[in-house]
């Protein structure tokens, strides 16, 4: 006779009792672990079979947001102040690391948004499907960094050995992408205001961090770039890649810590709110 | 191995009707959960919410299986989103040992542009099987699913039926402790269906089995015991799942069919009687099995056709026509001499299975001419008793034993 688990059921809420909760959240991670392999795999083949263009996708996007920067610049309609590297390079390295914490802050919403029936019917480890965007989000990212630094090279910029640090800098963007965007998740999957407003305040966002402007040095803009916690996320990573010494090194390890820690706090969050989204959205 | 699979203590759910207040009630259940308060505002209703699943309480033991059975909407499919830990009960207890399999939503998760092949990995993953634990079951889905010639097609190019039994196939290849089985045999062709049955009896010897279906032939097949379900609330719960059965049938409203006729005919009256008891028009007559059964009637005919003939045909709740009458056979002779004719059809022994049958009356020129008159459903009755099975009809021969094998021989020449 196997040994056998034990599930109870009750209406009390499982944050009274936090250590088994915890133990709980361990364990379906881990169990997890296979399917949120399975189900990125699943997702990557479905988008890219269908589409003609195929991989080319993962970085069209920022390479036409690149190409409209330049030429805004160039044609004197949008004055850029000066950047450290060429600007084209500047935009280029941005705009890409952006779509990266892009996709990581989309991905979760996604993710259990176009698994709702599923949810709805089947009992199945949640988080399987939050670590299952990070590894899209990863592999889409491997592909727009492949291209980056193709076209760095050919550019003539050749990053040293500091690039060994810039995986470092991309975890730390896409974990702090996954905590906010698992953070809008509960909300989200009750009201759609959250999805459609998504995009605007990201687009928001990013002129507020040092994506295709560099930092400003005087004024309140100034003030709010260094006070905006992607900034470091998004310079630093930057600066890795194409070889340049880091700044604000330790607010970027204080974002990270936070990161984590929000990331742990949402976690939780999630976890309590499925049963009742589940409930409310009865597929 | 007598130990119980699953619990479940007066267990409750409510439901909100409105959306938007559901929505909002939801975003302030997170909020109650988050602070560690009880969830969902505790058993008190509140405004446009109403119970769902009211007070259920079972224990189910290796080797049971409960039908939960009710009209749509009666809180089946909620109850069993509690067992499987979708949603949380509003009131009440639930303990669950083992795995849990549910076969509620086949090939969920499957991705219509991918392969049979890739989507069997990806499902039985999402199930909770490993893929360590799936090559070795593969070759057996495959098997059973009988799409060995479309496993490398994607599933978009699939019938739904062959989803379906691709998902089923999947589902039951995880072999749980306890199963979860909403309505799922309703597609797919007769030989699938039985091959279902047959898998789902192979399972049951090691699982608590907890099936909902609106099909009572196979409720009354796998079930051992039954839970009959309205409005949320247990109506009926017993190992008598035949009487179960009845509660169901018995919760639905007779309805006369529709009528097709010409001027030429006219149903003025119809009555059953059996013993004392007589019903007409909308009263439901109830009959025990082996009893007689009177059939009367009354018609208006045209004095221009001399010789009508007379049809019945009997239709069972899922409506199978099982069992029909002629005038002709025993040729019995319809006289219409004064435009109208009244008929006695007596039956000395009604051999059917419990449930609920109708009549349909059917009136032609003669035999085999032009159809004048006919009513779908004319009249109901009731046939009640220990009496259930399978078929509609349920035969009582006359039985003995024989002493010898000779006394075979002598009577039989094979």
């Amino acid at each position: 006779m196997k040994t056998q688990s034990r599930t109870i059921y009750t209406p009390d809420s499982s944050i009274r009792h936090p250590i088994r909760m915890l133990a709980d959240m361990i364990r379906d991670l881990i169990a997890g672990r296979e399917l949120a392999w399975q189900l990125a795999v699943r997702d990557v083949r479905a988008q890219y079979r269908q589409a003609a263009l195929g991989l080319l996708w993962a970085f069209i996007l920022p390479l036409a947001h690149t190409i409209t920067w330049i030429f805004l610049s160039r044609s004197g309609i949008v004055t850029v102040s000066e950047t450290e590297l060429p600007y084209p390079v500047y935009v280029l390295t941005g705009t890409m690391i952006w779509a990266i914490f892009m996709d990581a802050v989309n991905a979760p919403l996604q993710q259990t948004m176009a698994a709702k029936q599923m949810l709805a019917k089947i009992n199945f480890s949640r988080e399987a499907l939050v670590v299952s965007g990070v590894y899209q989000t990863l592999f889409n990212g491997t592909i727009k960094i492949a291209v980056l630094l193709v076209s760095l090279m050919l550019l003539g910029i050749y990053p040293g050995w500091i690039l060994i640090w810039f995986p470092f800098g991309i975890l730390s963007l896409i974990l702090a992408g996954t905590a906010v965007g698992l953070l809008l998740t509960p909300v989200g999957m009750l009201y759609t205001d959250i999805g459609k407003s998504l995009p605007l305040l990201m687009q928001f966002l990013m002129y507020l961090t040092p994506v295709v402007f560099p930092m400003p040095n005087s004024g309140w803009a100034a003030t709010i770039y260094r006070i905006n916690p992607l900034t470091p996320l998004v310079l630093n990573t930057r600066n890795w890649l194409t070889g340049f010494s880091p700044d604000y090194l330790g607010y970027f390890f204080m974002v990270d810590f936070l990161t984590i820690a929000l990331l742990l706090f949402v976690w939780i969050v999630y976890r309590v709110a499925m049963p009742i989204l589940i409930e409310r959205m009865s597929a | 191995m007598s130990e119980s699979l699953i619990k479940v203590e007066n267990v409750s759910k409510k439901f909100c009707r409105d959306l938007k207040r559901s929505l909002w009630y939801g975003m302030k259940d997170l909020g109650s959960e988050l602070l560690g308060q009880l969830h969902n505002g505790g058993g008190q209703l509140r405004e446009d919410e109403f119970w769902a699943v009211r007070d259920i309480s079972f224990e189910l033991k290796r080797g049971e299986c409960l039908g939960l059975i009710g009209r749509n909407g009666a809180g089946k499919t909620t109850l069993l989103r509690m067992f499987n830990g979708l949603i949380k009960p509003d009131i009440g207890r639930i303990e669950i040992h083992g795995r849990v399999g549910a076969l509620i939503a086949l090939g969920a998760g499957f991705n219509p542009i991918l392969t049979g092949r890739e989507n069997i990995y990806v499902n039985a993953a999402v199930l909770g099987l490993s893929k360590k634990e799936t090559d070795t079951k593969f070759e057996d889905i495959v098997e059973f699913s009988e799409l060995e010639k479309f496993i490398d097609a994607p599933v978009q190019s699939y019938s739904s039926g062959m989803t379906v039994r691709l998902g089923f196939a999947v589902a039951t290849a995880l072999e749980p402790d306890i199963l979860i089985i909403d309505e799922i045999l309703a597609v797919g062709d007769m030989g699938f269906v039985l091959k279902c049955l047959n898998r789902i009896d192979r399972l049951s010897k090691n699982t608590s089995v907890i099936f909902v279906s609106h099909n009572m032939i196979h409720v009354s097949r796998i079930c051992t015991q039954a839970l009959v379900l309205n409005s949320g609330k247990p109506i009926y719960q017993s190992s008598d799942v035949a009487e179960a059965v009845n509660v169901y049938y018995s919760m639905f409203k007779s309805e006369i069919g529709d009528f097709h006729g010409s001027e030429k005919a006219k149903l003025k009256a119809i009555a059953l009687v059996s013993g004392k008891r007589c019903a007409t028009g909308n009263k439901v007559l109830s009959v025990k099995y082996g009893e007689e059964l009177k059939i009367n009637l009354k018609v208006e005919i045209d004095k221009t056709i001399r010789g009508p003939h007379l049809y019945m045909a009997f239709y069972d709740k899922e409506q199978r026509n099982f069992a029909e009458i002629y005038s002709s056979n025993g040729n019995f002779v319809i006289e219409n001499k004064s435009g109208w004719i009244a008929i006695e059809a007596t039956i000395p022994s009604i051999n059917f299975s419990q449930g609920i049958y109708s009549i349909t009356v059917a009136i032609s020129e003669r035999k085999g001419g032009q159809v004048i008159f006919r009513q779908q459903s004319a009249i109901y009755f009731q046939v009640v008793g220990t009496q259930h099975g399978w078929a509609p009809i349920q035969i009582r021969p006359v039985w003995r034993q024989l002493t010898a094998i000779n006394d075979m021989n002598s009577e039989v020449t094979i």
